[in-house]
């Protein structure tokens, strides 16, 4: 059991969205599709899994560890350095050529440090994904697709346990989309880590060992309570 | 620590030129002030040094500021001059001794002064090599002279002709070096020293030329009236004084109406100094003698209202770049805010998302000052030079 979700409830204020979810289990080495119309609680989901929002209530466990118990700091520690984390504007920078923004997540790691080995497995995996020739170009000078291949590269050098992929294809040619989730659940389930993928593209699914759907899962709760 | 600053040096890496003019922006309005102060201030305490220690200068009537820049400093362009006999009469009084200056001529950019022996003494200048002038003709040089013109002793230098056009003007005159000056950190170690005599062979009124008493030159007398003897153009006249030809330069007239630019008084004591202004600003009406602190003090009070302006316009040129710099920044933070979110969604914390944004900001702070520091210390130590050699050139 690699990463479970225990009544989970969370609200934005005392008013407007709130969200219920009684449980949810992720096994390792699984690639999930999370799915469901905009304003569902998708992209909230993975933020309370991220350390990046605090739930009201519930516990949140991965690998053993309880996310919900940390403080802000570790959490912050724990996204860095064990999560990966995939967003649809790739959130590069745009000063620093492919090889640094693999190296960004580490260097803002509290207890990473960059040797030779780590720049060692930052190429190999950057070569993984077809940017062995990039590795000294600025981001800037690559295609869409190659700026997502770096963001994987970044969220997969820590080898952390779970990558949450946000929107990973939105922003990329059907050809690139497919090659780009391809590469990443080969990735993911050679290296027995969990993929959580939101996702609004349903030719994708099958690509998924699961699909989650919001609606489903919420209404879940609504049927419990 | 050093991931951050790695990181933010590949940020100003990668806008460089953004931030070079921005440094180079801040850094001058940093340095001008500070150096047009400094700049005046170092010319102001050479000038009032100058003046100090030469507090009588004596000349033709006219412009007292002219008189003193040229006597002071061998930089007037005035053609007013007083008969040499003028250094006599003063000598007659008691008062004072007199020391001859005739500053007209030039040598490339710098002055020929025609002097004699007692203006070394009373400036304290020493040779440094070869020896003091002696003969017609030779020529003593400034430490800045040697060193701008490669020249040492046994070398010439020749003095430039007033006007290309003049044929009957004055022509070039090729001196030997017989002395080098060691440097005095005064306008002396610009000047080219001559003999007063020199000078008004430089200018025509003495000169030298083949002996026309000797048989061969019979064709080229045209007329004998007495003692004067006019020939044709056809005899030579020598542009350079040498032992062979020493003996044949001559001065026609008398030399006591000779010109001379400026005689600087030295009187003995401050008795002297007070009866001999009396004297001159009581009795001669065709003469002048000037207080040159007095004169250069008030060309200092212009420097330093011209100072004191041109600081009010770098200081509100220093205000508009603030501004400036201020919404640069500004933008530039505006412009990173896509930067601030990427770095807190995969987890930097607030602290160092600020330090990566602040970084920029030092940077361009922390080198503008170090710049403008050095070129504080270069303007403090060289600035006076600088522009010296700039205003000569």
């Amino acid at each position: 059991m690699a990463l479970e979700l225990t009544d989970i409830r969370f609200a934005y204020g005392n008013e407007g969205f709130q969200l219920a979810l009684p449980s949810l289990t992720i096994e390792a080495g699984e690639s999930i599709a999370l799915v469901g119309p905009s304003g569902s609680g998708k992209t909230t989901l993975l933020s309370l899994i991220a350390g990046v929002l605090e739930p009201d209530q519930g516990s949140i466990q991965l690998e053993g560890k309880t996310l919900t118990a940390m403080g802000a700091r570790q959490r912050r520690g724990q996204r860095l350095a064990g999560m990966g984390m995939i967003f649809q504007s790739f959130e590069l920078l745009d000063y620093l050529d492919v090889r640094d923004n693999i190296l960004l997540q580490a260097r803002l790691a509290p207890d990473v440090s960059i040797t030779p080995e780590l720049e060692q497995r930052a190429r190999a995996i950057a070569m993984e994904l077809g940017l062995e020739d990039k590795w000294r170009r600025r981001v800037t000078a690559l295609s869409q697709g190659e700026r997502q291949r770096v963001a994987a590269c970044r969220a997969l050098l820590l080898d952390p346990p779970i990558v949450l992929a946000d929107e990973p294809t939105g922003n990329l040619d059907p050809q690139n989309k497919q090659a780009v989730l391809d590469h990443l659940i080969a990735l993911c389930h050679r290296d027995r880590r969990i993929l959580l993928t939101v996702t609004h593209d349903y030719s994708l699914l099958p690509s998924f060992d699961r699909v989650l759907d919001m609606d489903e899962l919420l209404a879940s709760e609504a049927a419990t309570s | 620590m050093t991931d951050l600053l790695y990181l933010s040096l590949q940020y100003i890496r990668y806008h460089r030129a953004k931030l070079t003019v921005l440094t180079l922006a801040i850094t001058l309005v940093l340095w001008l002030p500070i150096a047009i102060q400094s700049i005046v201030d170092q010319t102001a305490a050479q000038l009032l040094q100058r003046a100090d220690n030469t507090p009588l200068i004596i000349g033709a009537p006219g412009s007292p500021l002219e008189l003193s820049l040229g006597s002071l400093y061998f930089r007037s362009k005035t053609t007013s001059t007083l008969p040499y006999s003028e250094l006599a009469e003063l000598n007659n009084t008691g008062l004072a001794r007199a020391i001859p200056l005739y500053y007209r001529f030039r040598s490339q950019d710098h002055p020929v002064v025609g002097t004699n022996p007692d203006y070394f003494e009373y400036r304290g200048l020493r040779i440094t090599a070869g020896r003091q002038g002696a003969l017609l003709g030779e020529a003593v040089i400034g430490a800045a002279v040697a060193k701008s013109m490669g020249i040492g002793v046994g070398d010439h230098v020749i003095t430039s002709p007033e006007s290309v056009f003049d044929l009957a003007g004055v022509y070039p005159l090729k001196m030997p070096v017989v002395g080098v000056l060691a440097p005095s950190l005064s306008p002396d170690d610009e000047a080219i020293f001559v003999d007063i005599k020199t000078s008004w062979v430089i200018q025509g009124l003495g000169h030298g030329h083949q002996e026309l008493n000797r048989k061969e030159a019979m064709g080229q007398i045209l007329k004998r009236e007495g003692d004067n003897i006019i020939a044709n153009a056809s005899v030579r006249q020598f542009n350079e004084i040498t032992a062979d030809n020493l003996e044949s330069f001559h001065f026609h007239g008398d030399n006591a109406s000779n010109p001379i630019s400026a005689i600087i008084p030295v009187p003995p004591d401050e008795k002297s100094a007070a009866l001999l202004l009396g004297h001159y600003q009581e009795e001669r009406d065709d003469i002048q003698i000037v207080r040159s602190q007095k004169v250069i003090g008030e060309l200092l009070d212009t420097v330093f209202t011209v100072r004191d302006y041109i600081v009010v316009g770098v200081a509100l040129v220093a205000t508009a770049t603030a501004i400036v710099a201020v919404l640069v920044f500004y933008l530039s933070l505006r412009l990173r805010k896509g930067e601030r979110h990427t770095l807190s969604r995969i987890g930097a914390s607030k602290l160092q998302v600020q330090a990566l944004m602040a970084t920029e900001i030092i940077t361009v702070l922390l080198l503008s000052a170090l710049l403008s520091g050095l070129l504080v210390v270069i303007t403090r130590q060289y600035g006076i030079t600088l522009i010296q050699q700039l205003l000569l050139n």
